[in-house]
């Protein structure tokens, strides 16, 4: 009992919420041209990626943000965002780990990811983002043995110019809506993996995000391609720290599944969600997309949504070849004044493809939670599938749960099926778990791991221990 | 548009008898109506069927003006054999016959309310244009503890006599507590290429019941909208069917208010289109206090290119606990052509709720076919067999005998 209150006061409250004391270089404060200019030539852009960027801007001009989403914001003036802000060690990239600034190693050691090699955790490889750069990967020589290009982006558009050209906006075109194309014309660093033919990736690769600069915008990319035939399973962490203002977090996340390959691509957000009043908090507008562009590819996104503010995104999957598979599990879990509107795009064009979409939400406190998804069948996936369940659990009446599902079937030998459940705990279940001596909060985070376990059953085992403990903490105080 | 709506607002106003104030108040709408325009599919609830567009592609121009001073021929034929009824008769929507014949006249009220304005109870453009324009309204007041012995039939009859025209039609209907009123909204149409426009308002009180069986079956080339608003006390029930079926694009949304406990409303509904007709429902309930319920079920079947679209919402306000909200809607698709689109919502804000919907589409069960003409049916009647099977679900829904026995002579379901 002792050790697991000790646990939970320790969990309580968002324990990532602290800030590293570290110099930065920042762009110029606003979003123009020279901003633009300034990110590319510091990274050492060349001309394309450029042409690229301000491609996006230009385009970006003429749009305007949407207003259709449920959880409403404050207007954000892009105007007064850094764009860039990088610690100032890293201008001069350090050659390897022991020259990297030591303020930058204790920060990830707090967040438990450590990045010196005696330390790390076996089978997961990591690059660790800071704002808006990579600050180091780990396992990259192992991998490169086996062919597998694992770097940050930056990097990946010196090195393999000729991947990232070929993939780079395949799937979130540069004319896409209004935060993916504010993220194609500023965004800093991110990841890039390529997965050669045949090859199974033997590790997981991973991703940690971390935001610390004050009124900086995160805008990373992450880029997958899956080459015919291969195998890559992929992890996403994210933290912030506590600051009362609002920061902005759009990133663009692109997989591209080629002939037999499969991506599976894991999330656990926890960005910092605000304080208990709803004050501060991080705005995460994602755009996570993948297109399974072979036959017989697969893609399939797992998301548990537990931080933020207002989370706000949808991982797509685009079915272009045949026999396709998409995939989609979430647990999204919103508390006091959080609030999430996030869901799934499936979209089949190729013939026999399928489709899974599984959706937990749960909202206690003042939170407001929608799933919105689309399914569409257009009338050349002939012989498609598609089945969505979505179940959402409220606790207590100050909270919302939403569904809003957008179903298209134009073909006739197709079959969606689609069902969705609003519920709460009940009386009989608490007083069963209770009679057998647990205590309240620890029935109810008991039933709910129940009610998300098949969508934890998917993560990867490291990050499924974290996911349940996570799903426990976020309620932690919803009951009483 | 704004010339021959202005124009045609003109010609109808001189008809009228209307106060100055209540020539104003018409006029307000009028600019609200020329301000917005006909729905389009950059608004929500009009994305899956962009009536701006369908009546630019099916009717061109349209002429908001009729001369309503000269009388129609009722047609006696087009009334319903061997059920006895009461009736009122539309043609070209200009009110020919209010018949209660059956009932007690000191039980039923009929109020003019033409020279009255009232305000409708949605702010879409359509009930700006309903409200601008519509000349004849009638209130129909039940009274309190009064049944109808027999069901009303409205029939709304248009014939050739009219071409590129849009008719708007407005009733209103109250039924006072422990009433019951069994209402069914006949369409025969044998004219083309018209708009009509339909707004009905229904104020149900404490313990009165409300049928409404809506049959749109005959084959014609108009355009439908109707709006049927209803607000239910405690303990009322509303029950609404929809046969959508004949019309070229037919769109009917039901709002129901669940205001009183215990109040309970359903609402079922059959597509059953073919060519390339485009039909849609759409359902906004709201459960706005303790232990109301709803059921809803929509059934399609869709041939050649016909597209049908079902957007349903619950709502349940914190405040509506022990709400029950069930939604389901199943479509088959016959051809490669035929498109089933479906947005089933929840929007809830109340936690000790039950509350459900399910939306399935696809083909017709090739097993099943199979299993049938293992038992000698040729492919034909085993298709029809099922697809009868798959509709007659929701006519065994309706809870009036009689009027089930009617619709499914109409159809054409056998047992």
């Amino acid at each position: 009992m002792d050790n697991r209150q000790k646990e939970i006061d320790n969990l309580k409250d968002y324990k990532y919420g602290f800030t590293t004391d570290i110099e930065n270089i920042k762009a110029p404060k606003g979003l123009n041209e020279e901003v633009i200019k300034f990110i590319s030539s510091i990274k050492k852009e060349p001309q394309w990626m450029l042409d690229f960027r301000l491609k996006a801007y230009e385009r970006f001009k003429h749009l305007k943000e949407p207003e259709w989403q449920k959880p409403k914001y404050p207007k954000i003036d892009y105007q007064d965002l850094y764009y860039y802000s990088a610690p100032k060690s890293m201008k001069d990239k350090p050659k390897n780990l022991d020259d990297l600034d030591p303020k930058l190693l204790e920060t990830y050691k707090k967040l438990g990811i450590p990045l010196q090699e005696q330390k790390r955790l076996n089978g997961i490889a990591v690059d660790a983002v800071f704002d808006s750069v990579s600050v180091a990967t780990t396992f990259r020589e192992e991998l490169t043995k086996q062919g597998i290009i694992f770097c940050p982006i930056s990097e990946a558009i010196q090195n393999h110019p000729e991947l990232v050209k070929k993939y780079l906006g395949s799937v979130i075109p540069v004319t896409d809506h209004f935060f993916a194309t504010l993220n194609s014309a500023v965004f800093t660093d991110g990841s890039f993996a390529y997965i050669p033919e045949g090859v199974r990736c033997p590790m997981e690769l991973s991703t940690y995000f971390r935001i610390n600069a004050s009124n900086t915008g995160q805008f990373e990319r992450t880029l997958i391609v899956a080459d015919k035939g291969s195998y890559v399973s992929y992890l996403e962490g994210c933290t912030a720290p506590m600051r009362d203002e609002n920061q902005l977090h759009a990133a663009n996340v692109e997989l591209v599944a080629l002939d037999d390959a499969e991506i599976k691509y894991s999330t656990v957000q926890n960005w910092y969600p605000g304080d208990k009043d709803g004050k501060g908090g991080i705005y995460n507008f994602v755009t996570k997309r993948g297109l399974c562009k072979g036959k017989n590819s697969k893609i399939s996104w797992t998301q548990v949504e537990t931080g933020s503010a207002i989370t706000w995104k949808y991982p797509s999957c685009i079915l272009k070849g045949d026999n396709s598979v998409g995939e989609f599990y979430s647990i999204a879990i919103t508390n006091n004044h959080q609030k999430a509107d996030t869901g799934t795009k499936m979209i089949h064009l190729g013939k026999n493809t399928k489709s899974k979409i599984i959706s937990k939400g749960i909202s206690a406190g003042f939170s407001d939670m929608t799933y919105r998804g689309l399914v569409d069948i257009s009338s050349k996936a002939t012989n498609s599938n598609n089945y969505t369940q979505c179940d959402s659990l409220l606790m207590g009446n100050k909270c919302g749960a939403h569904t809003v599902p957008y179903i298209k079937n134009k073909n006739s030998e197709s079959n969606i099926a689609h069902e969705a459940t609003t519920s709460k705990i009940s009386e009989e279940q608490l007083h069963y778990c209770q009679q057998r001596g647990l205590s309240a909060e620890e029935a109810v985070g008991l039933i709910v791991n129940g009610f998300c376990k098949e969508v934890l059953q998917q993560l990867p085992m490291e990050f499924a221990v974290e996911a349940q403990k996570l799903v426990g903490i976020s309620l932690e105080g919803s009951i009483g | 548009m704004k010339e021959q709506l202005q124009k045609d607002f003109d010609n109808t106003i001189r008809n009228l008898t209307l106060s100055q104030k209540d020539i104003e108040i018409k006029k307000f709408y009028l600019d609200n109506f020329i301000n917005k325009g006909f729905p389009n599919r950059r608004e929500e609830d009009w994305k899956f069927s962009d009536l701006n567009q369908i009546i630019k592609r099916n009717i061109g121009d349209l002429s908001f003006y009729s001369d309503y001073t000269s009388t129609n021929k009722v047609d006696t034929s087009v009334f319903v054999d061997g059920l006895e009824h009461n009736k009122i008769v539309f043609i070209n929507g200009r009110i020919e016959k209010i018949d209660f014949d059956y009932e007690k006249k000191d039980q039923i009220e009929i109020i003019d309310q033409s020279e009255t304005i009232n305000k409708f109870n949605s702010n879409s453009s359509l009930s700006d244009l309903n409200s601008a324009f519509t000349n004849k309204s009638f209130k129909i007041v039940v009274k309190k503890g009064y049944r109808l012995v027999k069901p009303l039939i409205i029939y709304h009859t248009t014939n050739s006599k009219i071409w590129s025209k849009n008719i708007n039609l407005r009733l209103n209907f109250e039924l006072y507590e422990n009433s019951s009123l069994r209402l069914i909204d006949l369409f025969k149409d044998t004219s083309e290429k018209n708009f009509l426009n339909i707004f009905y308002n229904f104020d149900l009180k404490e313990n009165s019941v409300l049928k409404n069986y809506k049959v749109d079956k005959l084959e014609n080339k108009n355009i439908k909208y109707s709006f049927n608003n209803i607000e239910q006390d405690k303990n009322s029930i509303s029950e609404t069917f929809i046969l959508s079926s004949g019309s070229n694009f037919c769109k009917n949304e039901i709002n129901c208010n669940l205001n009183g406990e215990y109040s309970a409303a359903f609402v079922n509904g059959i597509f059953s289109i073919n060519n390339d007709k485009h039909h849609e429902i759409r359902t906004i309930i709201n459960h706005l206090t303790e232990n109301t319920k709803s059921y809803q079920l929509i059934k399609s079947v869709l041939e050649d290119s016909s597209k049908a679209v079902y957007q349903g919402k619950i709502f349940v306000n914190s405040k509506a606990q022990k709400t029950d909200g069930y939604q389901l809607s199943k479509a088959i698709l016959l051809n490669k052509e035929s498109e089933f689109n479906s947005k089933p919502e929840l929007e809830i804000y109340a936690d000790d709720v039950k509350c459900s919907h399910g939306s399935a589409s696809g083909s017709l069960n090739e097993d099943s076919i199979f299993y049938l003409m293992s038992r000698g049916l040729n492919y034909q009647q085993s298709r029809e067999l099922l697809i009868n099977g798959f509709l007659l679900d929701v006519v065994e829904k309706i809870t009036d005998p009689e009027v089930k026995n009617l619709i499914k002579n109409m159809i054409g379901i056998k047992e």
